[in-house]
């Protein structure tokens, strides 16, 4: 199977392989800018002891939210028997652990001492468990990584083979993965939500938030995945699939909606000491406004695009409902990204405003990270869109190749 | 092989144990490897030759008590956990004996060097470490610096005492402003000059708004005391619940007995979760690779206090721990020349911080937040 998905991956179309050669032409550029950051340590990055964790925590947060939403699609085709969402799941899953795999990138990034990471396995290093909530998040982004691998593994293989996947060993992983996905959005909340030192995120809507925009950002993402596949590739995925992920994704985004108006309620109704760095995300401190243009541009793109989708004619018609999608996914990744991590820090423990601006080193590696997530996502989806098509079988070998097209 | 070590260490777990300070990653204690020529010539004594290891082990082939050749490593008794790490120690002794046997043309030092960098690669948690341990990896980093830098720096381990909490309390009176606090402690500790990372700030606020942080400056440069201001000074308040502690996923700060929180600089892997989690504003991070001019270089250190850190790593203030372990006050008590900075033990009654704590209004900063600083500020 190795061998034969490896084939099918090196072959397609041209199109498929200036994406691939774009990509990594960005990994390698990625790859620079990180050994320069080896080099000098985290210098190089706009991070200070004033603004701690930046663009890698930023995104490890929001990406951890797509991961999670995979179980969207997971649940009705799995559990709930929807024949519909299951030639969107593999999609979603393999969405999952790309998402995962840059996760677990950015954290490394992230790290002051990434050769001294072992002391983070268990039994060979230290493992400060359960007081840790790092530890807890290792533990939850790993195993849910692990999920996302064996299940569609396992019915791939299955397929590959041409026999029928047991429903009796994927159901019971596919529950787990539906809990586990809750969990590790829940934990990786729980890691800024426990610090009583930073009041913006010491905030018990911070978790149930973290869901909702995860629920409404990670399917939008699938959406425009499958819209893009259903455009390029043969694989048939039907209009009803599409637009009953739009229906979850507008759920979600009006919950997303309805929490965030509780969270400005909260923070500008009775202002305290506390609402400093809301009002520096909103409105700037003292002169100091460098969130302001994100998160003016986030709030508009989620309010639109929620009321957008929430009119059934405008969500009906594709093109509107990919664009609603893009502006959705932006939308939240500014606010679950910088606009979480950064005001967090801002003002610091006493009141002093430093801003954070990243560098391009920062940059570099953050697209270079980005694009290693859709360069594993292009071929973990083309071999399983190939299997799915029937066009990579287990059979006589020198056929296996040969109907190669997309 | 101690048993409840909970860290990985190269030790292969025969019986030339009692040599593993002095032998190296191939795990030979004779010959072979070359890494073992050189200083100190006494630990020779407790290496054998092959033929006398025969005999001592054939002297007392009774039962299975003693175990030949490579039964003695693999026909052991071992849980999962000691199993796995002996198979990480095999992995990392090949990788270590090719490091050091290969270089042929690497000079005597040259191969020391690797050596003691990688034995400080893969050693445990400071923490968790017997005493010997400790011993051994501060000659290692002695010894390293010797090589290194061509100067001897003195470093202890000692720990904690007995009936000891350190606690310390400031004078928002007596404070003038003159940083001189900030200077020694930059000095004693050699702090990275380049970022000009300090540990303590002092912040200057206006007369008649009370304490009020996000109005004051904590980075002046004009003549103090400056009219119509008065000054307060933080750092790291040793917390007796440090929030910081709580969050490293690896142990790598703790808490020890006589209430210093502290940082295995080697420990540490850089994620910065610990300053997020301080209130306080009481940690520091190297964004690069401190740099401290070698006449400068405090050479009195203590392992868990102002030795050298690396690029990548947490330091903090540690009420200077090389100090306050030997009986003196930290550096920015004895520096300060209006006497606004008590230090002492908080379990001697008659400690003048006893004194002060008994008869003055002493209060805490962000004591809402449960942490239990031990660092309380009082007014004359």
């Amino acid at each position: 199977m190795v061998k034969d998905s490896l084939g099918y991956i090196t072959h397609g179309s041209k199109a498929y392989h200036i994406w691939m050669i774009f990509l990594t032409a960005i990994m390698l550029i990625g790859m620079y800018c990180y050994s320069i950051q080896l080099d000098q340590g985290l210098s190089a990055t706009g991070m200070t002891d004033r603004v701690s964790w930046g663009l890698y925590i930023s995104n490890f947060t929001f990406l951890v939210g797509v991961a999670a939403a995979a179980v969207m699609l997971v649940m009705p085709t799995y559990i709930l028997k929807d024949i519909d969402f299951k030639q969107a799941v593999l999609i979603g899953e393999g969405l999952a652990v790309a998402a995962l795999i840059m996760c677990l990138a950015f954290v490394v990034a992230d790290m002051g001492g990434p050769s001294v990471l072992w002391h983070m396995i268990p039994v060979i290093g230290v493992f400060n468990f359960p007081s840790s909530m790092l530890a807890w998040d290792v533990i939850a982004l790993n195993g849910y990584l692990f999920i996302n691998i064996t299940i569609p593994l396992y019915i791939l293989f299955q397929h590959y083979q041409g026999k029928e996947a047991k429903p009796k060993i994927y159901i019971p992983g596919s529950i787990l993965s539906v809990l586990w996905a809750v969990g590790i959005h829940l934990v990786t909340a729980f890691l800024y939500q426990g610090l009583q030192a930073r009041p913006f995120w010491n905030n018990a809507l911070l978790g149930p938030r973290f869901l909702a925009s995860a629920f409404a950002a990670g399917p939008a993402l699938i959406i425009l995945v499958l819209a893009v596949i259903r455009r390029f590739t043969e694989f048939k995925i039907e209009t009803k699939t599409i637009s009953k992920i739009a229906m979850i994704v507008v759920v979600a985004a009006q919950i997303n909606m309805i929490m965030l108006i509780s969270e400005l309620f909260k923070e500008f109704y009775a202002p305290t000491h506390h609402s400093e760095s809301a009002y520096y995300l909103f409105f700037g401190l003292d002169g100091k406004t460098a969130l302001l243009p994100w998160i003016w541009t986030a709030i508009p793109l989620n309010l639109l695009a929620t009321v957008m989708l929430t009119i059934n004619k405008l969500r009906n018609n594709p093109k509107v409902l990919y664009i609603c999608c893009f502006m959705l996914f932006l939308a939240i990744w500014i606010e679950k990204g910088f606009g979480l991590i950064v005001p967090g820090f801002i003002p610091g423990p006493y009141g002093v405003i430093a801003e954070y601006t990243p560098t391009g080193v920062e940059i570099g590696v953050t697209f270079g990270i980005w694009a290693m997530g859709a360069f594993v996502f292009t071929m973990l989806a083309k071999t399983s869109i190939g299997i799915e098509l029937g066009k990579l079988r287990y059979r006589k070998k020198d056929k296996v190749i040969v109907s190669e097209t997309a | 092989m101690g048993e409840k070590k909970k860290w990985y260490k190269l030790d292969f777990g025969s019986k030339t144990k009692e040599s593993a300070a002095s032998s190296c990653g191939c795990g030979k204690t004779s010959g072979g490897c070359g890494s073992h020529q050189g200083p100190p010539p006494q630990k020779d004594e407790y290496t054998i030759t092959a033929d006398e290891f025969d005999k001592a082990v054939e002297g007392t082939m009774v039962g299975e008590t003693r175990k030949d050749g490579f039964q003695q490593v693999f026909d052991v008794k071992m849980d999962r956990r000691t199993a796995f790490r002996k198979l990480t120690a095999s992995l990392l002794i090949g990788a270590g004996a090719v490091q050091t046997s290969c270089s042929v043309v690497a000079g005597e030092e040259t191969k020391e060097k690797a050596q003691i960098d990688w034995e400080e690669q893969f050693k445990g948690n400071y923490k968790l470490m017997t005493q010997e341990e400790r011993n051994a990896t501060v000659d290692r980093l002695v010894r390293s610096y010797q090589l290194r830098k061509k100067e001897n720096i003195k470093m202890s381990s000692t720990d904690a005492s007995k009936d000891v909490l350190f606690g310390y309390a400031f004078n928002i009176s007596k404070c003038q402003g003159y940083m001189d606090c900030v200077s020694a402690c930059v000095e004693e500790n050699n702090q990275d000059r380049n970022s000009e990372m300090q540990y303590i700030r002092i912040h200057e606020m206006k007369d008649g708004n009370g304490f009020k942080f996000d109005e004051a400056d904590d980075n002046y440069y004009h003549e103090v005391p400056a009219e119509g201001h008065f000054y307060m000074g933080t750092q790291c308040f040793h917390c007796d619940d440090p929030p910081c502690v709580d969050v490293c996923p690896v142990q790598a700060t703790w808490r020890e007995e006589d209430g210093l929180v502290v940082v295995d600089y080697d420990w540490c892997i850089g994620c910065r979760y610990c300053m997020a989690a301080c209130p306080y504003d009481g940690r520091r991070f190297n964004w690069s690779k401190p740099e401290v001019p070698e006449e400068q270089v405090n050479k009195n250190q203590h392992y868990l206090g102002n030795r050298m850190r690396k690029k990548g790593v947490m330091e903090k203030c540690t009420f200077c721990i090389q100090r306050s372990r030997s009986g003196k006050d930290p550096a920015c008590v004895e520096a300060c020349p209006t006497g606004a900075r008590i230090f002492g033990n908080l379990l001697d009654p008659d400690s003048t911080i006893r004194w002060v704590l008994e008869n003055k209004k002493v209060f805490r900063l962000k004591e809402d937040l449960g942490t239990d600083p031990k660092f309380w500020y009082f007014m004359d």
